[in-house]
């Protein structure tokens, strides 16, 4: 039974991820988007990855998806082609995910599954103490980078309103 | 798993009551009788027109996106029904299993702007689009207050469980960790052992009383969330007709208006679930009157249940009736001032807050 389910989210993540390859329309894309990470989201429930899969929902579909729809919309008027697309580049495109994938396929295979222990079930206290003792430099920097990302994004749009303003 | 069979008919029954209570109270706050025709005392008006509804054409613009218009709705519906799953319903039945209850909740709910933002957008009509927008707006930069309040909550209960956290808060604390002991104002230096005593002295928001301003936020971001006055902006009638819902009609505006009423119950249920003591009876074991004992019951027992069932409905129900009561008194604010409040005044006192239960924390355990 999990399997079957297993094999049926994997199979809805790989359909709407080729879709997403296929579609002309950017919304379209964009909402094919969000059927992959959630088809993502189950297979890291499937493997006992559960806060991976609501952080997963959380920062992919609920932040990065609806960024990606927002500017879409913003951009664009329902009923008219604008938000048509084409494909260009084709052939480095191809060279680059073929390079992508053979690199991928090379390291799971050469990963020794079995040797790995698995660790915990859910595992929110062990990420929760890792994140604030072994891990607490990459965890700052991550924080500090976010933060200089926050006031730059605050300081151009700042300086925009300024200039209209001025005028 | 089963609180589906619960939930799903519970809230159907909720929204047409709920739509006649609020028509009610509003028409009480404003010195007027409401509806009175349809049944007695008009108890029956809801029910009349959600059939009115029903009977609907179903009407898709032409210059819409007509496949994105007619799923949006349903997107909105399932994002906030999903919230349902992790929901506890009494003592003995718990939703979904998962450690990461309310982190789910909360990341599933904010799904919704997606369908908000579909159903603005695919309408192709600019009074929905700049509804659209507020809305998305509103809801994204609410969520940071809102998650901070929670997390104050979480700091206190160690745990991301609902259910976990439900049975911190009363009597029954003991059935989950024999060695577990409530302290009077969760202080253990004070030495004042309400464990067996249970009532309302062991709802978090009596063991931490700086949980009372952190709830206070919490509530004015859930209005915020479920878009209801003084934050209804994006369906503000008068400038923008019914913002994102303009051009529904029938049964698919009755299902937006569902999830509307879902939401509004989800964040009640939330609020209590957190801070008032969630299924826990609010009467204390008094010397021989072991009020809280015989309101509680034994978990799985159909008294436990009834009684536990009892006792998170009803306050959930007096959390949506402050809900409409806030609605049908303060005036809408503006655009600039919902943001200012937002950003400038909740963020940062629910941060100060946050660092506030923090250091209770360590001296709950002193």
């Amino acid at each position: 039974m999990t399997e079957i389910l297993f094999y049926s989210f994997a199979f809805i993540a790989i359909i709407s991820a080729f879709f997403i390859l296929f579609t002309n329309n950017v919304l379209h894309a964009a909402l094919a988007l969000i059927i992959t990470f959630l088809g993502v989201t189950a297979l890291y429930v499937f493997a006992h990855a559960e806060f991976l899969a609501v952080t997963q929902i959380m920062i992919y579909v609920g932040g990065i998806v609806v960024l990606i729809i927002f500017g879409v919309m913003l951009t664009n008027k329902a009923g008219t082609s604008h938000y048509k697309t084409g494909s260009t580049h084709r052939f480095m495109g191809a060279v680059v995910a073929i390079g992508a994938m053979s690199m991928l396929i090379y390291g799971i295979l050469k990963i020794n599954f079995k040797a790995i222990e698995r660790v915990g079930q859910g595992g929110i206290e062990e990420l929760g103490v890792g994140l604030m003792t072994g891990y607490v430099l990459p965890f700052e920097l991550a924080a500090i980078l976010l933060l200089v990302a926050l006031i730059g994004a605050a300081v151009i749009a700042g300086q925009d309103l300024k200039n209209t303003e001025n005028k | 798993m089963s609180t589906i069979l619960f939930f799903l008919p519970f809230l159907l029954v909720f929204t047409v009551l709920a739509v006649y209570a609020e028509r009610k109270l509003s028409a009480f706050i404003q010195d007027r009788y409401g509806p009175m025709e349809v049944g007695y005392y008009g108890i029956l008006q809801t029910v009349a027109d959600l059939l009115k509804l029903l009977q609907k054409e179903d009407i898709v613009p032409k210059a819409a996106s007509k496949k994105l218009f007619l799923a949006a709705p349903l997107l909105i519906f399932i994002a906030v029904f999903m919230g349902f799953s992790v929901v506890p319903v009494t003592s003995g039945w718990t939703g979904a299993s998962i450690h990461t209850g309310v982190f789910f909740l909360l990341a599933i709910i904010s799904l919704d702007v997606i369908g908000i933002i579909m159903a603005g957008w695919a309408s192709n009509n600019k009074y929905a689009v700049l509804g659209a927008i507020r809305s998305a707006s509103q809801i994204i930069s609410y969520e940071v207050p809102l998650t901070l309040s929670v997390v104050c909550v979480l700091v206190i209960a160690q745990s991301l469980d609902l259910q976990a956290i439900s049975y911190q808060q009363g009597i029954l604390i003991t059935s989950m960790d024999p060695q577990a002991k409530n302290y009077l104002f969760g202080i253990k230096a004070l030495g004042i052992d309400i464990t067996d005593v249970g009532g309302i002295l062991s709802w978090n928001i009596v063991r931490v009383p700086f949980l009372l301003p952190v709830w206070i936020i919490f509530f004015i971001t859930t209005l915020a969330e479920s878009n209801r006055a003084p934050f209804d902006l994006p369906e503000a009638e008068s400038e923008l007709v019914s913002g994102f819902q303009t051009e529904y009609s029938g049964f698919r505006w009755s299902i937006i208006m569902l999830a509307e009423y879902g939401m509004m119950l989800l964040t009640s249920l939330l609020g209590v679930l957190l801070f008032f003591g969630s299924w826990n009876t609010p009467l204390p074991n008094v010397g021989v009157l072991r009020l809280a004992d015989w309101t509680t019951g034994v978990p799985g027992s159909w008294l436990g249940h009834g009684w536990t069932m009892f006792w998170l409905i009803s306050k959930a129900l007096l959390m949506v009736a402050l809900q409409m009561w806030v609605r049908w008194t303060y005036p809408r604010v503006r655009l600039d001032q919902l943001m200012t409040l937002g950003w400038k005044y909740l963020t940062p006192m629910a941060l100060v807050l946050l660092f506030v239960c923090s250091v209770w924390r360590l001296i709950m355990t002193w």
